[in-house]
C-alpha cells in the first residue's frame, strides 16, 4: 500500500459511516419536517404538494407556496394531542424516578459486592436486555391478565378476594417500563459507583463523618454523572415508547408513540404523524442535547 | 550521522521543541536529559518518525528524512511501556519487524534465536508477554527493537518501570551490548544518574531547547548556567558580585569567596557562586572558610549530608563521605563547624 | 480495604434480580404447559413446540428475521467499527461534532421517530419496501450500538502498540490488520452480537419500514399477542431466549478467556 492509499483508507473510515448516517439518519428528519407541512390527500403518496423538479424554479415556487402549517394548527386545536404529549412526559418522568429509586440501591449493592462477583452481577443485569423487548412485555401479559399469575397469588394469599384488572391500566404501563428499562438505569449508575475509591469513605470517616452522611455527602455527589446518564437513557426513549403502552396500557388515554402510530397506520395521515414526530423531537431536544454532551465528555475523558 | 537542523514543533501555543540543532555521531551514546515536558520525548519521536517537525529538518546520513514515515526509517525504538503485542508470543514479537522486511523464513528463525540468546530469553520464545516478569518484558522489547539491526536505536525511558536494583543491572547490560554491537544509541531519560552512567554525551534540555551538551563529567563539573547546575545533582548557590580584584565573588553575608572568575566578566557584575556539597569539607584548611551551625543532619550510609546555617540567614549543604567506620555522622545538631573548600571547587555563573 | 456488603445491599440486589428474571422464568415454564388455557397448569408437554413446526407463516417470519439480522448486523459491524475508529482517531475532520451527534442520537431516539423518518425517506426515494429497507433501517440503528461498544475498547487501547508496529516497518494498513484488529476483535464480536439481537428484537422500526412479503418475527408475534396470550407464543419466545442464551454463552466464554489472559497480564510481577 502506498502512502496515498493510506490517506484514502483513513478518509474512507470517516466518510463511509458519515455518509451513511447523513443519508439514513439526518436526511430522513428533513423529510419528516417537509411532510409535516404538507396537506393530507388520499393518494400515493398520501400528501401534497409533491415537489416537481421538472418545472425548474417555478416548480419549486409552486411547491413552496403550497406548504401549509395546517397540521400544526390541528395539533394545537385538538386537546387529544396535547394530553397525549403530557401523558407521555408524565409517564416518562414518573417511571424514571421509580427506576432511579429501584436502580440506585441495586447498583450500589453491585458496586459493593465482592470484586470477583461483580462481573457476574453485571452480566445478570445485562442478560434480560438481550432477550427480546417484545417477549419481556409479553411475559407481563401472562402475569397481569385477569386470570393471570398475579391475581392467583394475591387471591391465594388472601390479599384480594376478587381478581383485579391489572392489565390495560397505567399501573401496567409503569410496571412494563420499569421492568424493561431497569438495566439502562442500573448500568450507568454502577459504572459511576464502581469507580469510587473506598478510601473516599474512609477519609470521610477519618474526618469524623458518620457513614450515612458520607453516603449523601460523598457517594451520591460523585455518582451524579451516572444518575444523569441513567435518567436520560430512560427518560428520552420512554417518552416515545409505543410497544409497552400499546400492549399493557388502556386504549382510553394514549401515549404519543401510540397516537403517532395510530395516525400513521390507522388514519394514514402522514403529515399529521410527521408533525407529531417533529413536536416530539422538540420536546426531547433539551434532554437530547444534555445526553449528547454527557456522551462527548465521557468519550473525551476516556481518551485523556 | 544524525543531525537535527533547527527543528521546531509546536502543540497549540506550546513550543515542545524550539529551533533546536543537535548532531549525533555514529556509534555515539547520547542521552536526552531534562525535566518532564522539556521536549526530549518529542525530539526522540521526530527521529522515529512519529512527529514531523514544523520547521527545520531531520537528517540521517546527510539525507533529509523529515517526511519519511516511521515504517520506512532504519531506526527502531524501544517504548517506555514496551508496547509488546499481547496477542503474539515473544518470538512473534521479535520476528514482527523481520517479517515486514520480507526476510526468508529460515533467516527470520536464525535471527530470532540470536536475539533471544542475546537478551537471555532462550526457552521463553513461545511465552506470551503477559507470562513474563517485568525485567523479561523489558528484554523482549529490547530484543525486538534490535532484531532489525537498526542504524540508530532509540530508547524512551527504557528503565522507568524497573525497580532500582534491576535498573542498575540493566544499565550495565545495555552498555555492554552497545560495546558489542557498535550501535548508535539515543536515550530519553529524566533520571540523571542513568544518563551519566551510560551516555558518552548528555544533551541537557529545557523548554524545547538544548541548554548544554557535553560528556557527563563536563555537564556535572562545568555547568554553564545556574539552571543546569541546579538541575544536575545538588549544589549550593550564593549570590554576589565579581570582586574588585577579580579573585572571586564578593557577597554581602559571607564576604569574599575565592573562585576562578571566567574571562569576560568585569568586577561588579552580578553573578552566583556555585559549589557542590561534596566539594565542601568540615575543616578550616581551604581557600574559603565559612563558619556556621549544623541545622540538619541527613545520614545516608555512604555519606552524611549536613545543612549548615551560616551568616546572613543563608544555609549551605555539605556532603561528607563516611570513609571511616563509625557509629554514625561525625557531627551532631547545633555543633559549630567551619565549612571550607578550595577556590577551584567553586563555579562563577551568570545569575 | 473494607467493603461492607450490608444486608440492605443483599435484599435490594436479590429483589431487583428476581424482578428481572421471574417473568421470563414464568414464560418459559408455561411454554411447556400441556393445557390450552394459558393459566391452568396441565402438566409438562412439548405440544406447543410441535405446533410451531406446523405454523409455516411463523417459520417464514423467523427465517426472514434471521436473514435481516445476519445482513444488518454484519453491515452495522463494519460501519460501526469504522465510525469508532474515526471518532477515536487523532485525525480531526470537518464536522466531527455532527458525526458524533449522529452516532449517539439513535441510541436514545424514540423508535417511532426513527421508523417514521426512514419510511418517509424510502417513500421519497420511491423504493419498494421489504427485506432491504428493513435491513438498511436496522443497519442504521445498530451500527451506533456497535460504535459505542468498539469505541469503549479503543479508548483504552495503548497507542504505542500501533506506533511500535509502524516503527518495526508495518505500514498503517498492515498495522491495522496485524495489531489493532486482533486486539479489538472481542469488542467487535460483542458489537456484532448486540446488533444481531437488536435486529431480531425490533418491532417498531421494522413495522414502519417493511413491505409486503417481509414480515419479521416480532411483527408476527405482535399481531398474535394483540389477540391475546397463546401457548405457541410462549414457545416461540422460549426458543428465541434459548437462541440468545446459547449465543451469549459462547461470547462470554470467549470473553472469559480473554479476561483471564488480561488478568494474568495485570497480575504478573513487574
Amino acid at each position: 500500500m502506498s502512502a496515498g492509499d493510506q490517506q484514502r483508507g483513513g478518509r474512507l473510515t470517516v466518510a463511509l459511516p458519515y455518509l451513511w448516517l447523513l443519508a439514513f439518519f439526518l436526511v430522513p428528519f428533513v423529510i419528516v419536517l417537509r411532510i409535516s407541512v404538507s396537506e393530507t390527500v388520499i393518494a400515493q403518496p398520501p400528501y401534497l404538494p409533491v415537489l416537481d423538479w421538472s418545472q425548474g424554479l417555478s416548480g419549486f415556487y409552486d411547491f413552496a407556496s403550497a406548504l401549509t402549517l395546517e397540521t400544526y394548527r390541528l395539533l394545537a386545536s385538538d386537546t387529544i394531542y396535547l394530553l397525549s404529549y403530557l401523558k407521555s412526559v408524565q409517564v416518562a418522568a414518573l417511571s424514571t424516578l421509580m427506576l432511579l429509586a429501584l436502580g440506585f440501591p441495586m447498583a450500589y449493592a453491585m458496586a459493593r459486592a465482592p470484586r470477583r462477583l461483580q462481573p457476574v452481577l453485571v452480566l445478570l443485569v445485562i442478560l434480560p436486555f438481550w432477550t427480546s423487548f417484545l417477549i419481556r412485555i409479553y411475559a407481563w401479559i401472562n402475569i397481569l391478565q385477569r386470570d393471570g399469575l398475579l391475581n392467583d397469588v394475591l387471591m391465594a394469599l388472601g390479599i384480594i378476594s376478587q381478581p383485579a384488572a391489572w392489565l390495560a391500566s397505567d399501573t401496567a404501563i409503569y410496571i412494563g417500563v420499569v421492568y424493561s428499562y431497569l438495566p439502562f438505569m442500573v448500568l450507568p449508575l454502577y459504572a459511576a459507583l464502581e469507580k469510587q475509591d473506598e478510601s473516599f469513605l474512609e477519609a470521610a470517616a477519618d474526618l469524623g463523618c458518620p457513614r450515612w452522611r458520607a453516603f449523601w455527602l460523598v457517594t451520591v455527589p460523585l455518582a451524579m454523572r451516572g444518575v444523569f446518564a441513567g435518567c436520560l437513557l430512560c427518560f428520552i426513549p420512554v417518552v416515545g415508547e409505543f410497544v409497552i403502552p400499546d400492549l399493557l396500557g388502556s386504549s382510553e388515554s394514549l401515549m404519543i408513540g401510540q397516537t403517532l402510530w395510530t395516525e400513521f397506520f390507522g388514519n394514514k395521515d402522514w403529515p399529521l404523524a410527521s408533525a407529531l414526530a417533529v413536536v416530539l423531537l422538540m420536546v426531547l431536544v433539551v434532554p437530547l442535547m444534555i445526553y449528547e454532551r454527557l456522551q462527548q465528555r465521557e468519550l473525551d475523558g476516556a481518551r485523556r | 550521522m544524525v543531525r537535527f537542523d533547527r527543528v521546531g514543533r509546536r502543540f497549540g501555543s506550546v513550543a515542545a521543541v524550539d529551533d533546536l540543532s543537535l548532531d549525533i555521531a555514529a556509534n555515539e551514546f547520547v542521552a536526552l536529559l531534562g525535566p518532564s515536558g522539556c521536549g526530549k520525548t518529542t525530539l526522540l519521536r521526530m527521529l522515529a518518525g512519529f512527529e514531523t517537525p514544523d520547521t527545520g529538518r531531520v537528517l540521517l546520513d546527510g539525507k533529509d528524512i523529515s517526511a519519511v514515515p516511521p515504517y520506512r526509517r532504519p531506526v527502531n525504538m524501544m517504548f517506555q511501556s514496551y508496547a509488546l503485542f499481547p496477542h503474539l508470543t515473544v518470538a512473534g514479537n521479535i520476528a514482527f519487524g523481520l517479517k515486514r522486511e520480507g526476510l526468508p523464513r529460515g533467516e527470520i528463525e536464525t535471527r530470532v534465536a540470536e536475539m533471544l540468546a542475546l537478551a537471555r530469553l532462550t526457552g521463553l520464545g513461545e511465552r506470551k508477554p503477559d507470562q513474563l516478569s517485568g525485567g523479561q518484558r523489558q528484554r523482549v522489547a529490547l530484543a525486538r527493537s534490535l532484531a532489525k539491526r537498526p542504524r540508530v536505536l532509540l530508547l524512551d525511558e527504557p528503565m522507568a518501570a524497573l525497580d532500582r536494583k534491576l535498573r542498575e543491572e540493566t544499565q550495565f547490560e545495555l552498555m555492554e551490548l552497545r560495546r558489542r554491537l557498535g550501535l548508535t544509541f539515543v536515550i530519553v531519560t529524566h533520571d540523571q544518574e542513568e544518563a551519566m552512567v551510560m551516555a558518552d554525551r548528555i544533551a541537557l534540555m529545557d523548554k524545547g531547547r538544548i541548554v548544554q551538551t557535553g560528556a557527563p563529567a563536563e555537564i556535572y563539573e562545568r555547568p554553564r548556567t545556574r539552571w543546569a547546575a541546579q538541575f544536575i545533582g545538588d549544589i549550593n548557590i550564593i549570590e554576589g558580585r565579581v570582586a574588585a580584584d577579580g579573585s572571586g565573588v564578593a557577597t554581602d553575608a559571607l564576604g569574599l569567596l575565592r573562585a576562578p572568575v571566567p574571562a569576560g566578566l568585569k568586577p561588579g557584575d552580578a553573578v552566583v557562586l556555585a559549589v557542590r556539597p561534596e566539594k565542601i569539607a568540615l575543616a578550616t584548611s581551604g581557600d574559603n572558610n565559612v563558619a556556621g551551625t549544623v541545622s540538619e543532619v541527613g545520614y545516608r550510609g555512604d555519606k552524611s549530608l549536613y545543612k549548615v546555617a551560616v551568616a546572613g540567614g543563608l544555609s549551605m549543604k555539605a556532603a561528607v563521605a563516611n570513609a571511616v567506620r563509625a557509629g554514625g555522622p561525625a557531627m551532631g545538631l547545633n555543633d559549630r563547624v567551619t565549612l571550607s573548600w578550595p577556590a577551584d571547587a567553586g563555579l562563577v555563573l551568570p545569575p | 480495604m473494607t467493603r461492607r456488603f450490608s444486608s440492605f445491599n443483599m435484599v435490594s440486589l436479590t429483589l431487583g434480580l428476581a424482578f428481572l428474571y421471574l417473568p421470563i422464568a414464568i414464560l418459559i415454564i408455561y411454554s411447556f404447559n400441556a393445557s390450552r388455557l394459558v393459566t391452568v397448569w396441565g402438566g409438562w408437554s412439548l405440544r406447543w413446540y410441535a405446533a410451531l413446526l406446523e405454523d409455516s407463516a411463523m417459520l417464514a417470519a423467523a427465517w426472514t428475521t434471521l436473514r435481516i439480522a445476519l445482513m444488518s448486523a454484519t453491515a452495522a459491524t463494519v460501519l460501526g467499527t469504522m465510525a469508532a475508529l474515526a471518532l477515536t482517531g487523532r485525525r480531526r475532520f470537518h464536522g466531527r461534532t455532527l458525526f458524533a451527534g449522529m452516532v449517539y442520537a439513535p441510541l436514545v431516539m424514540p423508535e417511532v421517530i426513527t421508523g417514521l423518518s426512514l419510511l418517509l425517506l424510502f417513500v421519497a426515494l420511491d423504493v419498494d419496501r421489504g427485506f432491504w429497507t428493513v435491513t438498511i433501517a436496522h443497519t442504521t440503528l445498530t451500527m451506533c450500538f456497535v460504535t459505542v461498544v468498539v469505541q469503549s475498547r479503543l479508548a483504552t487501547f495503548d497507542r504505542s502498540l500501533t506506533e511500535a508496529a509502524q516503527d518495526l516497518g508495518a505500514t498503517p494498513g498492515r498495522t491495522f490488520f496485524l495489531v489493532t484488529l486482533p486486539l479489538i476483535f472481542p469488542a467487535i464480536a460483542a458489537g456484532w452480537m448486540l446488533a444481531f439481537t437488536l435486529s431480531i428484537d425490533d418491532l417498531v422500526i421494522a413495522s414502519f419500514t417493511t413491505g409486503p412479503g417481509a414480515t419479521t418475527l416480532p411483527i408476527r408475534i405482535y399481531s398474535e399477542v394483540r389477540l391475546g396470550v397463546k401457548p405457541e407464543i410462549n414457545a416461540i419466545c422460549t426458543l428465541m431466549i434459548a437462541t440468545v442464551a446459547v449465543g451469549l454463552t459462547v461470547v462470554s466464554l470467549i470473553g472469559k478467556r480473554n479476561a483471564a489472559r488480561r488478568q494474568r497480564a495485570a497480575g504478573a510481577p513487574l
